[in-house]
Parts: C-alpha cells; structure tokens; sequence
C-alpha cells in the first residue's frame, strides 16, 4: 500500500517537475525583457528542478543515493537564487531599466 | 517515465540554447547558460537512473558547485574585465 503511494507520488512530483522547467524555458525564450525573463525562468528552473530530485529521491529510498540527491537539492535551492540575484543586480548596475520603469516618483 | 522526464529536459535545453544564441545582452545569455546548468545537472541524475548507476550522481554535485562559480566569474570580468580584481573602490560609489 505504502510503496504504491510513494510510486504514484514520486512519478507525479517527476512529471510537474518537467513541466515546470518547460514552462521556463518557454519564458525564457518569450519574455520581452531580461528582468522578465529572469522572473519567469529562475522561479520555475529552481522549483521545477526541486520537484524533480524529489521525486527521485522518493523512487531511490534510504540509501547513499538519495543522500548525494539530499546535497544536490540543497545546493540547488541556495545557489538557484544566488545566481539570479548576481544577475539582475549586474544587469541594473550596467544600466539595463525595466520595460515598463516609471521615471517619475509617485505615478506608479 | 524516466525517458520522458530525459525528453523533457532536453527539450528545454533546446529552448534555451535558442535564447543563449540569440540573445541581445550578455545578460539573456548568461541566464540561459544557468539555465542549462542547471537542465544538465537533472540530466546527469535522469540518466543515473536510467541505466541504474547511480555514480552519476557525483558529476551532478560537481556540475552544481561550478555553476554557481562559473555564473559568478562571468559577470565579475564582464564587470571590471579582470578577474583578480578585488571590486573596493567601485563599491564605494555605486
């Protein structure tokens, strides 16, 4: 019963997983902007990413494999949005404005 | 199932090698290329686990560590254009 569950739940977490990384990478080639396209790939790359490895880690049990996938995971959700902090803070720093920046204070 | 999830992410390699070629800034690129980064480390894991040798794991946390870096050394030489610099003065007027 139990290993029935785990099955069912680990393929569903594999499968939304991949949808959420082709959502992404569907943002990433669509967005008209850099600060849009980070918005719409890091989110989902690092979640989809999540949803992935955990559903492997519930298809692998209690083992040094699913120990490596624990550190991968972990990695993942630290240096994902590490990343794109560098990246957009570099992008403003290089004087990249938003598409839709207001110029004057208050109207937005 | 495995297989699909492989398709999946090479599809979404694909798309994002789109975006890396044609991208305006190097910015658009570099995002792609983290992106990438992060598709080949889920394909490492994808892969271990269809042909059962987990070992793959290994390169997969590897892959991880240098994406972070290798994300990190780019935007510090597309900034200052010298990899050793210590970045002190420029932080002192932004």
């Amino acid at each position: 019963m139990i290993d029935t569950v785990i099955y069912v739940l680990s393929w569903a977490l594999l499968g939304s997983g991949s949808v959420f990384y082709i959502i992404g990478s569907i943002g990433l080639v669509r967005m008209p902007d850099v600060f849009t396209r980070m918005h719409a790939t890091s989110v989902s790359d690092t979640f989809g990413a999540f949803l992935m490895l955990v559903g492997m880690l519930l298809q692998a049990g209690l083992s040094l494999v699913s120990l490596k996938l624990a550190v991968i995971i972990a990695i993942i959700l630290y240096t994902g949005p590490v990343a794109t902090h560098a990246l957009a803070r570099a992008a403003r720093h290089a004087g990249i404005d938003p598409l839709l920046h207001d110029d004057e204070e208050g109207t937005s | 199932m495995f297989i699909t999830a492989g398709f999946a992410i090479m599809f979404a390699v694909i798309i994002a090698v789109f975006r890396a070629l044609r991208g305006p800034t190097v910015f658009d690129r570099l995002l792609a290329a983290n992106s990438i980064g992060t598709a080949a480390i889920l394909l490492l894991a994808v892969f271990g686990f269809i042909t059962g040798r987990p070992e793959f794991l290994d390169i997969g946390i590897t892959y991880s560590l240098l994406n972070l870096i290798g994300t990190l050394a780019v935007l510090k030489f597309f900034r200052y254009g010298d990899l050793g610099h210590s970045g002190e003065e420029e932080v002192a007027d932004t």
